[in-house]
């Protein structure tokens, strides 16, 4: 469905320092820099993929997602959606994809949700009877009811991004791409949008593409992840590879009935942090159940539970391995 | 780019839309209107001048008929779309109107003609008012003018239009394009014959005047109602309004196909 190869997009950027007479030199020469947001990036997105993109802000994630939407030329490489060239902007193309941005209104500032949709029905020639349809399901699924009314700037966040994401999908679009669904939404709110985008993929069979930086997002919709740091790609594959890769440790939280000393917790393996009623150790794979078993026999545990590293750590880790990766590299071309 | 035939159809709903958009934002509306009643503070301005003796052909019914028309073709040629542009190119949000499968340059056109009936509302009246003061036998007889006329209204919009798409457009290359309409709204002030009537222009300055776009815009539609010109001269001058009808429209494409290259599509 996706085919992305050597995929470049590089900016000129004008550089000014601040104060009068940068300003008036700035007026007879400007200077410039190259930014290499994506640089040689290569992936395949079958359909129906729920493909997560992972990478820290400025890494390249949603100039990746604007080129293959069609809104940014690349300055080399390909990126075919559907067979399609995207910056063509082929009609065929524009209405088989979205591209969702949190920040993004396609919402109608002063008038009601409705109204967008009756717009984008007529935009995209949906016929009526599947147009009624769709928004019946859509307002099932998002729990638009008493929303498609009221004006949208008398929307909060929330049933704004509601709205936004139900308008996107009025022409049911083969490729979705979401540049960070639930930025900003209280923690309800993300449950539900993620609920949804996973419904969505599973009814309609859509492919859909995610950046987000809430791990949780990518974790319950993203069976695979790309990770891309500084328009590089660092990894491509599942989740679980990815932390088993990075941080093959599990965490051994144990819950405790009374305080124990530090030098019974330092015997099982890595102490994370200790206090009277918890200890989180980290514990190489292939010694968790011998750590379990010692634990129980010798602690007084409440309760017990091995989980892997939280995502936030092993994507922290990855861009650090992955920088140390780069000033080496660059050393040594030195 | 998308076709022709899903932007046609289309179109209805963008009309709705723009009215609506432009019903919601009636107040802001009003402002704008108060601000180009320029025509009206010249048409006191020269009729005070005409009192003593005419200017040119101008007695002070001729002046009033005059600046009531450009008051009238003013409220039906404008476009803000430069201002909309520049706007949604440095905040990024054009990247919505690209991701729809219709042509910005046509919607961006329906939303600024479904302003039209709106402005009617304030034209009508004032058209009426010019009825009773000049009568009828100021305006011209001949059908065929009439239809030159309405030709050139188009035109005139067109011109508009597509000269603020244009300009709009520049917001792609520099960090705002803002400056550059003022700049084509200082010619066009001194041109159209949107504060003095072409035909009082002095005679090198009057055949400038007839090789810039500015008159086409305004002066022209203006000199047509108020009886300026035969059949002959009427088909000249729309010949020559329609050849920048197509320079601009070439313009714009050009600037915008370029632009769209260097689109950053920034915020979001």
């Amino acid at each position: 469905m996706i085919t992305v190869r050597d995929l470049r997009k590089y900016y000129k950027v004008h550089e000014r320092p601040p104060g009068l007479a940068a300003a008036a030199r700035s007026l007879f020469r400007r200077k410039t820099t190259t930014v290499k947001a994506v640089d040689g990036v290569t992936f395949e997105v079958a359909a129906g993929e729920r493909v997560g993109f992972l990478g820290p802000n400025g890494a390249g994630k949603t100039t990746t997602l604007k080129v293959l939407a069609g809104l940014l030329h690349p300055s080399g490489g390909e990126a075919l959606v559907d067979s399609h060239v995207p910056r063509s902007r082929e009609e065929a193309f524009l209405k088989k994809i979205m591209l969702v941005a949190g920040q993004k209104q396609q919402l109608l500032w002063d008038l009601p949700p409705s109204e967008t949709f009756e717009l984008n029905r007529a935009l995209y020639d949906v016929p009526r009877p599947r147009f009624r349809e769709t928004v019946a399901e859509l307002t099932e699924l998002l729990d638009l009811d008493g929303l498609l009314q009221k004006p949208a700037r008398q929307l909060s966040l929330g049933e704004r991004m509601k709205c936004e994401l139900a308008a996107s999908l009025i022409h049911r679009p083969k490729v979705l791409f979401l540049d960070e669904p639930t930025i900003g939404l209280d923690v309800t709110m993300q449950a539900a949008i993620r609920g949804f985008i996973k419904r969505y993929n599973e009814r309609c069979g859509a492919t859909i593409l995610l950046t987000s930086h809430y791990m949780d997002d990518v974790a319950a919709l993203c069976p695979r992840v790309i990770v891309i740091d500084r328009g590089n790609l660092s990894y491509d594959g599942t989740l679980d590879e990815l932390v088993r890769r990075i941080r093959p440790e599990k965490r051994l939280v144990l819950h405790l009935e009374r305080a124990v000393a530090r030098v019974d917790l330092d015997r099982l393996g890595r102490v994370v942090s200790h206090s009277d009623a918890e200890a989180v150790l980290q514990v190489d794979q292939g010694a968790v159940s011998a750590a379990v078993t010692l634990a129980l026999a010798t602690l007084p545990v409440k309760d017990l539970t091995v989980e892997n590293a939280p995502l936030e750590e092993v994507m922290s880790e990855l861009f650090s391995r992955s920088r140390a990766a780069r000033e080496a590299a660059s050393d040594e071309g030195e | 780019m998308p076709s022709f035939s899903s932007t046609t159809r289309a179109l209805p709903a963008l009309f709705r839309i723009g009215f609506a958009g432009a019903v919601a934002y009636r107040a802001e509306f009003l402002v704008w209107v108060l601000s180009t009643t320029m025509p009206l503070v010249m048409l006191a301005l020269w009729s005070a001048v005409a009192r003593e003796a005419p200017v040119g052909r101008f007695g002070q019914r001729e002046f009033v008929a005059y600046f009531l028309a450009t008051f009238i073709v003013r409220q039906l040629t404008s476009s803000w779309v430069s201002w909309q542009m520049n706007y949604e190119i440095r905040h990024g949000t054009l990247a919505v109107r690209l991701l729809r499968p219709v042509s910005p340059m046509i919607a961006y056109a329906a939303e600024n003609l479904a302003a039209q009936p709106l402005r009617l509302v304030v034209a009508i009246p004032v058209a009426i008012v010019g009825l009773l003061t000049v009568g009828v036998t100021a305006l011209p007889a001949d059908p065929v003018i009439w239809l030159v006329w309405g030709m050139a209204m188009a035109g005139g919009w067109l011109i508009t239009y597509l000269a603020s798409f244009a300009i709009g457009s520049l917001a792609f290359f520099f960090e705002s394009s803002i400056k550059a309409m003022d700049v084509w709204l200082t010619l066009y002030f001194i041109f159209s014959g949107y504060m003095i009537p072409v035909e009082l222009f002095p005679p090198g300055v009057k055949a400038m005047a007839s090789w810039l776009p500015f008159r086409y815009q305004v002066g022209f539609p203006v000199e047509l109602m108020t009886g300026a010109h035969g059949r002959q001269e009427a088909f000249a001058l729309l010949a020559a309004q329609w050849i920048w009808v197509a320079l601009m429209g070439a313009a714009a494409l050009l600037l915008w196909r370029r632009g769209l290259r260097s689109f950053g599509a920034y915020g979001g």
